[in-house]
Parts: C-alpha cells; sequence; structure tokens
C-alpha cells in the first residue's frame, strides 16, 4: 500500500532503532520502544503455515519483555556472542487511524568472540505500531522466522 | 567390525570422551541401536489421527515415514525408494493414499508396500523389468510399532527387543499414561540443532545435578532446586530414568542454605508478571517437574503446565537436533491453552530454564575433541551399582545410560554393572 514519506520514514527509523538497540546489547533501551500494553512473539514459520499455536518465546505485556532481558542480564547463561541485524524494506499492509500494520524481512547473523560468523536466523517481523506525531512505538512485534531450526540456542531477542 | 572400549571401571563412572568424537563409533550406534533391538520414539498417534494421514520423522539417521492405514493401523517405513534411494516423502506431514517416490514414480502403499512401478511390463514389448521381479521383496524395510497411551515407538528388529511393555518397564508404562490419560492437542513443534554428539543430550537428561545448577532460572525463581522434594527413578535394567520434583516442597531457608556457596541469587530477583511461573496441578501426582527419558531418543517434560515430548535426531557424530513437539489436552479450554502457551517460554530452545543445554553441551564437545585418552568423571551420587535416589543431587541415571549404550553396542567391560 502506499504510504506517506513521513510515515515510512518514521517506522524506517523505528525498526533501525530496533535492530541497532539489540545489535549493540542495549536490550533495555530496545525494551523502550514497545508501549506497556504490548505483545511480542516469535514463532517459526513451521508451526504458522500449519496453524499451530506453539511460540519460541511469548511476552504479552511490557513487564514480561522487562523480566526476559532482567533473565538475560543476571541470570541465565548462553552462547557469547555479537547480534547483526540486515532489514528490508518497510511492507505497509494497513492502517486503523493511527495504529500502522507493517511487515519487515530481516537477517540476522550471530559473531562468536573468535570473529566467525553465522547466519543464525531468516524471517519476517510482523508490527503493528502506533504513529505519534513523528514518533512511533511498538505495540506488537511477532517474528515469523523461517530458520526454525534454532542454530545452538536462542537468547537474545530476534 | 566390532569396536572396543578401554572403559576405566565397570561401573560406568569414568567415561571416556572419544566417545563423543568417533566417526567409527557413530555408525555403529547407528547399527546397533537405533537400527538394532531399541525402541525409538517416533512421533504422537494425534498427529497420524485420521485414515492416511503421515508424517515423516528420524530413527537414528534413517529418515522413517509413520503413517495410519485405512484400516486405522499404523506403519512405519524407511523412507527411501528400493529403486534409486530418493526420499519417497518429502513433505513434513499430509494425508495420503498411497506415496510416489518424485523419481521414477515408484508407488508405495500407506503401510510402505511397494505397489507398482511405471513401464514394468515396458513399452510395446520392450523393455521393462524382469519377470520375476518381486515388489514384496523389494519393499521398504518397515519397523514394528508400539501404541503406548498414544506415544508411538518403533523398532527394526522386533525379534530380538524386548516386548515394548517390558522395555519401557513399568515405570515407563506408568509414566507415559500419566502424562497422555487425556487426548491430547498438538500446539506446534520447536526444533533445535546442537553442535554436540547426541549422547551429550542424553547424559544432560540423565543429570539431575545439573540442572539447578546450570539453569540458574530455576533456582532464582524457586521453579526447581535440588531442595525440593524429588529424586531419580529407572526402569530395572537403568536404561530410562526420570528426574522429577515436587511444586512448593522445600522452605526458601532450606534453599538459601544449599546454594549459599553457588552464585544463585535467591533473594535479588523478582518477576514483574509472576504468569510466567504459575502453576495449575493437574495430575493426581502434584509434581510440577517431571522429565521421563527413554533409551535411545525420547523424553517426555512437563514444566509446570508446560509438556512436550522430544525426540534426539542424530545428525553426524558432532551435532543433533532436538525436535520438541509441545502439547496440550484436547479438552483444555482457550485459557489454558494460553497457560500453556506462556508457559511454553520456559522451555524450547529459548527456553529461560533450558536455553543453557544446547550452550553446555557445545562447550563440552569442542574442549573434549582434543582430549585423547581423558575421561569424565561420573561420580556424583556414588559409584558402583545404579539404583534409585530419593534424593536430586545425582547423575547416577548417566551411568545407567552407558551400562545399556555399551550392551547393545558390544562393549561391555568384563564385570560390568548393568
Amino acid at each position: 500500500m502506499k504510504v506517506p514519506g513521513e510515515v515510512r520514514e518514521t517506522f524506517t527509523a523505528l525498526m533501525a532503532d530496533y535492530a541497532m538497540a539489540i545489535d549493540e546489547n542495549r536490550l533495555e533501551d530496545w525494551v523502550e520502544l514497545f508501549e506497556e500494553d504490548c505483545d511480542y512473539k516469535v514463532v517459526t514459520r513451521e508451526n504458522v503455515e500449519q496453524g499451530l499455536p506453539n511460540v519460541l518465546m511469548w511476552c504479552d505485556n511490557k513487564n514480561m519483555l522487562r523480566d526476559r532481558i532482567g533473565s538475560y542480564r543476571h541470570v541465565n547463561l548462553y552462547n557469547l556472542h555479537y547480534d547483526r541485524h540486515v532489514l528490508g524494506p518497510l511492507h505497509c499492509t494497513g492502517n486503523e487511524g493511527p495504529v500502522w500494520h507493517f511487515e519487515v524481512s530481516y537477517s540476522l547473523f550471530q559473531t562468536d568472540l573468535e570473529g566467525a560468523s553465522r547466519l543464525f536466523s531468516v524471517g519476517r517481523y510482523r508490527v503493528e505500531a502506533l504513529l505519534e506525531g513523528d514518533s512511533a512505538r511498538l505495540r506488537s512485534v511477532t517474528v515469523i522466522a523461517d530458520t526454525g531450526l534454532v542454530p545452538s540456542l536462542l537468547a537474545t531477542p530476534l | 567390525m566390532k569396536p572396543t572400549i578401554d572403559w576405566p571401571r565397570n561401573d560406568y563412572s569414568r567415561v571416556p570422551f572419544r566417545l563423543h568424537h568417533d566417526p567409527a563409533l557413530y555408525e555403529a550406534e547407528m547399527e546397533r541401536i537405533f537400527r538394532g533391538p531399541a525402541w525409538s520414539y517416533l512421533c504422537l498417534e494425534a498427529e497420524i489421527p485420521g485414515p492416511g494421514d503421515f508424517r515423516t520423522t528420524w530413527v537414528g539417521d534413517t529418515p522413517v515415514v509413520v503413517s495410519r492405514a485405512k484400516d486405522g493401523a499404523i506403519h512405519a517405513f524407511v523412507n527411501r525408494c528400493s529403486h534409486r534411494g530418493a526420499m519417497i516423502v518429502r513433505e513434513l506431514r499430509g494425508t495420503a493414499e498411497r506415496h510416489v517416490c518424485l523419481y521414477h514414480r515408484w508407488c508405495y502403499s500407506g503401510a510402505g508396500d511397494l505397489t507398482g512401478l511405471p513401464f514394468r511390463k515396458g513399452l510395446k514389448g520392450e523393455g521393462g523389468m524382469p519377470e520375476e521381479f518381486d515388489m514384496k521383496a523389494e519393499s521398504p524395510r518397515k519397523l514394528a510399532v508400539a501404541n503406548v497411551h498414544g506415544m508411538l515407538f518403533g523398532t527394526f528388529q522386533p525379534q530380538r527387543a524386548d516386548p515394548i511393555e517390558a522395555y519401557l518397564g513399568e515405570f515407563g508404562m506408568g509414566i507415559i499414561k500419566r502424562f497422555l490419560a487425556r487426548p491430547v492437542r498438538v500446539l506446534g513443534y520447536s526444533r533445535q540443532r546442537i553442535a554436540g554428539n547426541w549422547k551429550l543430550y542424553a547424559e544432560n537428561l540423565r543429570d539431575t545435578y545439573h540442572a539447578s545448577l546450570l539453569h540458574e532460572f530455576f533456582v532464582t525463581y524457586g521453579v526447581d532446586r535440588a531442595t525440593q522434594k524429588g529424586g531419580v527413578k529407572m526402569d530395572a535394567r537403568h536404561r530410562h530414568n526420570m528426574n522429577h520434583a515436587y511444586a512448593a516442597s522445600d522452605s526458601q531457608e532450606d534453599a538459601k542454605a544449599a546454594y549459599a556457596d553457588t552464585a544463585a541469587r535467591l533473594d535479588r530477583m523478582q518477576l514483574r508478571d509472576g504468569k510466567l511461573l504459575q502453576f495449575r496441578n493437574e495430575f493426581e501426582d502434584g509434581m510440577n517437574l517431571a522429565a521421563p527419558t527413554f533409551f535411545p531418543n525420547a523424553l517426555l517434560i512437563q514444566i509446570n503446565n508446560s509438556l512436550a515430548t522430544r525426540q534426539i535426531r542424530p545428525k553426524g557424530v558432532d551435532a543433533h537436533e532436538v525436535f520438541q513437539t509441545v502439547f496440550g489436552y484436547a479438552d483444555d479450554d482457550e485459557a489454558m491453552t494460553r497457560h500453556r502457551l506462556i508457559s511454553a517460554n520456559l522451555v524450547g530452545p529459548a527456553g529461560l530454564v533450558s536455553m543453557e543445554d544446547g550452550e553446555a553441551i557445545e562447550v563440552v564437545q569442542k574442549a573434549t575433541r582434543s582430549a585423547g585418552a581423558a575421561c569424565a568423571v561420573v561420580e556424583m551420587g556414588g559409584r558402583g551399582p545404579v539404583r534409585d535416589l530419593a534424593h536430586r543431587v545425582t547423575e547416577t541415571p548417566i551411568r545407567g545410560f552407558w551400562s545399556y549404550w555399551a550392551e547393545l553396542m558390544g562393549v561391555e567391560p568384563e564385570g560390568a554393572i548393568r
């Protein structure tokens, strides 16, 4: 769908913030891109195509997101790595007033401490975001991962 | 060729690291265990409810089709065309009256019998297969299938295998019934590829010792602590085991004292949204954690209200896939399904209490490649005979695993314990 340039620009910037916050290990900043009443879910294409509801992660409000990030920071042990997202162009599918729906493809590479990189996950984000003037917040992000076969483990958000 | 192993001890309290790295041993395992007399988990009956329904799966490194025939009978056969070896069924699942290999269109029934092939009699009297070509004799290899309360197991050597009841034992039969007492509804799948030998995962499942240490989330939030009432149970042959714990059966004070010398943070952390840890008791026994493991490739797991089967799929000597089937019950209402999915945050490849396993196994695989003749130390919980324990600081079932592994592989040490 055709989208006003400034709207596209605002959401493109929002998703760039999203990716950069994860990639630069500012996970607390990543959480702040969401509204309080939000939904973040990681599902796989295999399940979606079979109409199955299973999730790899599901936080149905911002506190659950905070809990997950808190858990990464203080409790969980996982593979030491760097993330790097490469995002595709924004594909808008509609809006109801200030609430916009769009999809963005992503590739996520992981690099270990010795510098070896691998493709970790590829898929798309299905996003619902709230536009307020020239700023925007995430209401809902569903990560539909084509990569259903998780390499090693999935810790930091996609 | 018969493998040989220098076991330093007859009770498997020392396990040579090379058992996770030797490609020849891996090939022998595929033959002697997975294509031998062990019963491997295939899938759930609920995944093929109707006539013609099929699913593809793996038994060791052998691709297998599990399907339900028109008469309701369940069949399993090797997913490899008898002609030139192509994978017959390429989809993950579906419904079909027959399966046709894409390469030369050889045709198989739902039971895995070769039923036809194009140009069998040639064309205009020329070419074709020899008259004596026997389709039945050339059908793909079949597995015997056993349906245990809706959990399907298969073996390539039913004549050598124990009957399934004896194989699983009273312990196994009982615990499967406990998980599958109500009709199940599959909620979906997750997959994880771990760069480590499949037996490291099998060991991990039999190691209660690590649970509350590696998985700090367990302890921090009181989901599972060694101070809880629980323990490990095994079948009489010690090939299967179950780590289990009872909800709210320890006190915060006990836990604090016990974990005083570890890094566990029992006070500092609190969840902002507690529903993640909510447990709605739905089993008579009151267990909130139960993880029965079945030799060689299966696990049923309950963490609070999250339920799943897991199948270990070896992928060469240094990798395996963990294929998880998450389920609830057919009579769950919408709220319960949602609760189970929220609880699913705890398990699987991104599980808050399980993600560490992938990392632990990979760093063992990495560091032991160069270990030469060195061995793992498996003594927590004691040496000597393997037996059930009413406490949770143990890795004894690992020794049980190796004893049965060694028996099937034909490599038991002299005077081996069983």
